[in-house]
């Protein structure tokens, strides 16, 4: 019930060549970032806690995708991937995480907490929920100032059974607010499987209850999310209103470093490794005639990046200690 | 003597309240089949059941509130909260209905909720899960406030925190889950509202509770080496605070320092210190002393977290400044 129901994913003959290599490439810099900031934790660069979205990044490439520079994007913890597709640069996200001070919040945040505001993305949240009534105001501003610019709210299956998701659900359906909030449910809430705590059999049902559409789809499939959000954008554009997608993925790691994930299933993880969000783009890219040389090409061209904005994140000094006692106030 | 930790001393504790009285019964999300965030709760659902022991979804206000519901119709619930942060999502069902039921009801009922929450700072985990947030909650008449500061007070206080007639708000320290303690094998609940002495000495009196208190301790250490003795108090329970101790051991030190894991405004820490000021004037030979963390949030990077925190040099500089006079 909660798996792709194809391997293959259908292809999508308005999309070029090159609007899928994008999302290839965005696909696979994620993967590979967080792959380092795995290694990084092993070596104490990382403190606290990190939560990785490996297994997710269809879902935030996709829906990213179809966004403007202009447009708002707030996400969870699990942000890593979130914050990159929306445009933050590799290196500045990696030196917060390890605390640089040429990271995105100058190593003030870490890796629960990273904004780039010049790009749209307003924040990750470590309070589950606590995002949703602020993206409802982000798009509220918009609305204000006569522009067309949208919303977008990632967030976990978790998530909607906290009182913020529906509040906020409502006020931007009263509202008609362009927010897209966006559900990747990955079945987990920290331990606990999503159908444990909720009697809905999709997510994307609790839409009714606020009287705007509510869709559930293949979150490991990168067009069918760009599809689903880009038809909930246009209707946010248009002064329709707010919709919810549930896109059903997976996380391939625990819900954080020290997760051994013991509650799954045997053979679940396997399972899910099947279905790869990036192996079957690779795979729709092949289908296309792209050949398999230029499919390495991005893969290699993905992993220099990655390795230079390490390189380049672990050059950089840690915060001076002033800046311990800066940005309180304006 | 058995060697045991603090967070077995807070499992045991909640072991031994489930095992005595059949209306005690825990909540909170994933403490029962995964055993909780930090393992405080591990195995307790085996030994007692999902009924007695309950998972909740990610539901702060609906756990508080349940917590109360179930404590009016006669139940002792002991809620978990996970990192103590989070008591914002619930602060309306804390501050506003928790607190105030008994009193609002001219006693008609009473309110046996304990809610455990894990505070404080120094792990990396950035401003939003470092908080010790204790200060939140101490204008709020109604609630009793625990913070234990040593293994044999993580289960005694519990003990009496769940078996007290009012809304206890329990604070372990994250960063104290793994400090182990000889203890005496039958470990005794221990009232609320006493401090502790934890070193005797005549020259000056520190008051600090959790990470704090440890750290106090090694300033102790440090300055009996130059002939400084320190006398450090634990106040266990911050509301309602043992000021009788400290006024008694500062009559006799004449000196007082407090130090505290949090910023210094509308703080337990500035309301002692302002209560010594007023209440032992003549004793004090100087102005007491408050450290505090900046009044900044707690931030994410190493070298900046480790400033924030109050360290064990602050405390010894505050007390040799103090030994200038
Ligand atoms: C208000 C609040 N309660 C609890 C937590 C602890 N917590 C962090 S992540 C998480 C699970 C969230 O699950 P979900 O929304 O599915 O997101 P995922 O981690 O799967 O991406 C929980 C309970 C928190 N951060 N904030
Ligand atoms: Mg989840």
């Amino acid at each position: 019930m909660d798996y792709p129901e194809r391997w293959e994913i259908d292809d999508d003959p308005s999309l070029d060549e090159a609007a899928l290599l994008e999302m290839l490439r965005a696909m696979l810099e994620i993967r590979g970032l967080e792959d380092e900031i795995q290694r990084a934790f092993t070596k104490d660069l990382v403190r606290g806690s990190t939560h990785l979205c490996t297994g997710q990044e269809a879902a935030v490439v996709g829906a990213c995708s179809v966004l403007r520079t202009t447009d708002s994007m707030v996400c969870t913890y699990r942000g890593h991937g979130a914050v990159l597709a929306k445009g933050a640069s590799l290196a500045a996200t990696f030196a917060e995480i390890v605390g640089r001070e040429t990271g995105l919040c100058g190593g003030k945040g870490g890796s629960m907490h990273l904004t780039d505001a010049g790009v749209g993305a307003y924040g990750s949240f470590a309070i589950v929920g606590a995002h949703l009534p602020i993206a409802n105001g982000l798009a509220l501003a918009a609305r204000q100032q006569g522009s067309d610019a949208v919303s977008l709210c990632f967030f976990g299956d978790g998530s909607t059974n906290i009182g913020a998701f529906h509040e906020s659900l409502n006020l931007a359906a009263v509202w008609s607010l362009p927010v897209i909030f966006f559900c990747e449910n990955n079945l987990y809430g920290e331990y606990t499987a999503w159908r444990a705590t909720a009697r809905v059999d999709r997510l994307a049902d609790r839409a009714g209850s606020y009287g705007m559409p509510g869709v559930r789809i293949d979150g490991n499939d990168v067009i069918a999310v760009r599809r689903a959000t880009g038809q909930a954008v246009e209707r946010a554009r248009a002064g329709e209103g707010p919709t919810l997608i549930e896109a059903v993925t997976y996380r391939h790691r625990g819900h954080s470093r020290t997760d051994p994930a013991k509650y799954r299933p045997d053979g679940e993880l396997e399972r899910w490794l099947k279905v790869d969000p990036i192996r079957r783009l690779e795979n729709l890219l092949a289908t296309r005639g792209v050949s398999p040389e230029r499919l390495q090409e991005i893969t290699a061209a993905a992993r220099d990046a990655v390795r230079d904005a390490v390189e380049e994140a672990l050059s950089a000094a840690p915060p001076r200690l002033e800046a311990l006692y800066e940005d309180v106030y304006a | 003597m058995s060697v045991l930790t603090y967070r077995e001393a807070i499992k045991q504790a909640q072991a031994d309240a489930l095992a005595a009285d059949p209306t005690v019964f825990l909540l909170g999300e994933d403490i029962a089949a995964a055993g909780g965030a930090f393992k405080v709760t591990d195995g307790l659902m085996d030994a007692f059941g999902s009924d007695r022991v309950m998972d909740t979804p990610i539901s702060e206000q609906a756990i508080i509130g349940a917590a109360i519901g179930a404590a009016l119709k006669g139940a002792r619930p002991v809620a978990e909260l996970m990192f103590a942060d989070f008591a914002g999502v619930c602060f309306d069902q804390i501050a506003n209905q928790l607190a105030k039921y008994r009193y609002m009801t001219a006693g008609q009922v009473s309110v046996p909720v304990t809610i455990r929450l894990a505070n404080g700072a120094g792990q990396g985990f950035g401003s939003q899960h470092s908080q010790s947030v204790e200060n939140w909650f101490l204008n709020v008449p109604g609630l009793k406030i625990v913070a234990p500061g040593s293994v044999e007070d993580a289960y005694g206080l519990l003990r009496s925190s769940i078996a007290d007639d009012d809304p206890v708000l329990f604070f372990e320290h994250k960063a104290m889950y793994n400090v182990k303690a000889d203890v005496p094998p039958e470990l005794v609940p221990i009232p609320l509202g006493r401090a502790h002495v934890v070193r005797s000495g005549d020259d000056v009196t520190i008051v600090a509770s959790q990470a704090m208190r440890r750290r106090a301790e090694e300033a102790a250490d440090k300055l009996s080496a130059q002939g400084i003795a320190a006398e450090v108090i634990d106040p266990r329970t911050i509301l309602p605070f043992d000021y009788e101790s400290v006024a008694a051991s500062v009559t006799r030190t004449n000196r007082l320092v407090v130090v505290q894991e949090s910023s210094a405004a509308g703080s337990w820490g500035a309301t002692l210190v302002a209560r010594m000021a007023a209440e032992c004037f003549e004793s004090l030979d100087l102005a007491p002393v408050l450290i505090s963390a900046p009044d900044t949030p707690v931030p994410y990077a190493g070298a900046l977290e480790a400033a924030w925190i109050p360290g064990v040099d602050d405390i010894c500089t505050a007390v040799l400044a103090m030994d200038r006079y």
